[in-house]
């Protein structure tokens, strides 16, 4: 279980970081989806994992549950990742509509600044 | 229980849908409720920092019990920033009124009032994932008014900013998930309390946690290696926009003081002395970074931008410290440039409306040019940290605050050398702007090219109105009203910083009596 759990989260996060890094709109995008994933899964891990549990305390002297509190920062943690998401989606979607380019990097853009829009001498 | 302590997160939280929703369609009317209600915060901030004078207060959302509910903290550093932010915002919001940036795009009031949420819940909250929710708020509302009224390089850069507040949202979930699977517990007061007791085999999952945290402060606070996202955000930002974010970097110059000394602070075993370790050479090198970046600026927006880099280094240099001597004078450098690159952005605004450029080259001279030199003169001399405006005092303060022999020989000629470079950077761009524009003769070829296109947006040969110089002159105003109440401003902060670094009274007023130890 902790390896399932581990190795996932680990995966995740590779996979996140290397598309971030190829710097491209839709690769950025996607990286950026799966390091929620990664970090969601994490969240749930800190709440140490247990199977089968209830969430809540039992009255009946049952002292083993899961921890809730994991599940509602995840809850709240997707709700927020999924917004942000859709907002990024329609940032990359403009900036490469307006500039036919989808890199996320600015050199280039920086340098057309300067002797583009910089004066007219 | 106090509930005015909510309401600079409720009224603009309430306002900014009924703005975005009711009044989409009517300006005059969505300006008049924006401002009114940047008025009432603003009353509500004075209120707050009147009442904010003795133990922190507390309010417990739902009235729930403090390590389970969510809880709102007010004590002297959270209304003092409370109350910067709702100025400085009410600055910004008439600058954007009179010049009419909040009518090039859509929601610019909307998004307004958001990130007012944000900054300001962000101030109060004394829950640690509650702030990171809060920074998702002013970050989500910042990435609207980042991309305001659009156009190539602005989007581009958008998309750059928010890519790299995405990663830094993620780090700091994976930091809370760290602090929580360690303690238990997400209440800053409790987690101050939690971690005293956590056991050595932990203390690397804890130090773990710290860092993560101080590299997601850093990235807002733009701290070197995590600044890179700044001077292209700033410079391609609508003005009004940049002079607004000049509270947002402080967001993470707050966290860090009041993450790395309640949570993280003296008496931990597992991060003791870790932060200022780590923070000063950064802190240096963030300096070293913003001066060459105003030397070799090429743009008066980017040569401001690189300065806010340059007084976000020396901010940190004082906050590295973690000295209460050194923290009073962080909080007077704040506050002093918070305001100064206020006032450089909003001027810079109403310049570049004028010359059409933001290149900083010689151009015919606009109307008004002596004026304008005179502010950006003004606001300069406040942004290098040159007698006599607070930047003198605030510069003084902080070397005269660092006086360790291991930081002193680095902080000092950090501080010093940048104060000289942005100097040169600012005098250079001054003469280039104001001085040498005056000798270039007005009957050029290319105002025959304005002729050709008479309906020029922005009224080039237009003089800026009362309205639209009085934002920038009130900044001005409030930096020589610093200098001249720097005794009783230092006093407060002193009385602030006693209340910073005293743990047991902040966990005690969070948690109960139960909680001293």
């Amino acid at each position: 279980m902790e390896f399932i759990v581990a190795s996932s989260v680990g995966a995740l996060t590779a996979a996140g970081i290397y598309l971030i890094l190829r710097l491209r709109a839709f690769s950025t995008i996607l990286g950026l989806a799966l390091l929620s994933y990664a970090v969601n899964i994490f969240l749930f891990a800190s709440g140490r994992l247990s199977i089968d549990m209830p969430p809540v305390l039992s009255p009946y002297g049952e002292a083993n549950y899961t921890d809730p509190l994991p599940q509602a920062l995840v809850l709240t943690a997707i709700v927020i990742s999924f917004g942000m998401t859709a907002v990024l989606v329609m940032v990359a979607l403009g900036a490469y509509l307006e500039s036919d380019d989808d890199r996320i990097d600015m050199a280039e853009a920086a340098e057309n600044a300067e002797y583009g829009a910089g004066g007219r001498e | 229980m106090n509930h005015w302590i909510i309401a600079p997160v409720i009224l603009p939280a309430l306002l900014a849908p009924v703005i975005g929703f009711v009044m989409r369609h009517d300006l005059p009317l969505a300006r008049t409720a924006s401002v009114a209600g940047t008025v009432a915060l603003l009353v509500i901030a004075i209120g707050l920092f009147v009442t904010a004078g003795g133990d922190p207060q507390v309010y417990y959302l739902g009235d729930w019990p403090a390590p389970f509910g969510i809880v709102l903290v007010l004590d002297r550093l959270s209304a003092l920033m409370v109350l910067v932010t709702t100025v400085l915002a009410l600055l910004v919001l008439v600058h954007a009124v009179a010049t009419g940036w909040d009518a090039r795009g859509w929601h610019f009031h909307a998004l307004f009032q958001f990130q007012l949420m944000g900054i300001c819940g962000a101030f109060l909250t004394g829950d640690i994932f509650n702030l990171f929710v809060f920074f998702e708020i002013l970050l989500i509302a910042s990435y609207g008014l980042m991309v305001h009224s659009g156009g190539r390089d602005r989007m581009r850069a958008g998309l750059q900013y928010v890519v790299i507040n995405l990663a830094g949202s993620t780090l700091f979930l994976f930091a809370l998930g760290v602090l929580y699977s360690v303690t238990g517990t997400l209440n800053i007061a409790d987690l101050a309390l939690r971690l005293q007791e956590v056991p050595a085999d932990e203390a690397a999952l804890v130090r773990v946690a710290a860092m993560l945290l101080m590299i997601v402060f850093a990235l807002k606070a733009a701290l070197f290696p995590v600044q890179f996202w700044l001077p292209g955000a700033y410079a391609n930002a609508p003005a009004p926009v940049a002079a607004l974010f000049a509270i947002m970097t402080k967001v993470g110059a707050y966290a860090i003081l009041r993450i790395h000394t309640l949570v993280f602070g003296p008496g931990i075993v597992a991060t003791d002395g870790m932060a200022g370790t780590w923070l000063l050479p950064a802190a240096i090198v963030t300096i070293a970074i913003g001066a060459v970046g105003v030397l070799g600026a090429r743009n008066l927006l980017a040569l401001i931008a690189f300065s806010v880099l340059g007084s976000m280094g020396t901010l940190m240099v004082a906050i590295s410290a973690f000295s209460p001597v050194a923290t009073t004078a962080a909080l007077y450098y704040l506050v002093h440039s918070t305001f100064a690159a206020a006032a450089l952005f909003l001027l810079a605004d109403l310049v570049i409306a004028r010359r059409e450029a933001g290149h900083l080259g010689a151009r015919p001279a606009t109307l008004q040019n002596g004026l304008f030199a005179a502010l950006f003169f003004a606001a300069a001399i406040g942004m290098a940290g040159m007698p006599p405006l607070s930047g003198f005092i605030g510069k003084l303060m902080v070397l005269d605050a660092l006086r360790a022999p291991g930081t002193m020989a680095w902080a000092w000629s950090a501080v010093l050398f940048g104060s000289l470079m942005t100097i040169v950077g600012f005098a250079r761009a001054g003469s280039a702007l104001f001085w040498k524009s005056t000798a270039v003769p007005l009957d050029e070829p290319e105002t025959a090219e304005t002729d050709e296109a008479p309906e020029a947006p922005s009224g080039t040969d237009r003089p800026a109105g009362a309205m639209e110089l009085a934002p920038v002159m009130a900044t001005v105003a409030l930096l020589v009203m610093l200098t001249t109440f720097a005794g009783p401003l230092v006093g407060y902060l002193d009385g602030t910083t006693a209340q910073i670094f005293d743990r047991s009274g902040y966990v005690t007023a969070v948690l109960g009596t139960e909680g001293e130890t």
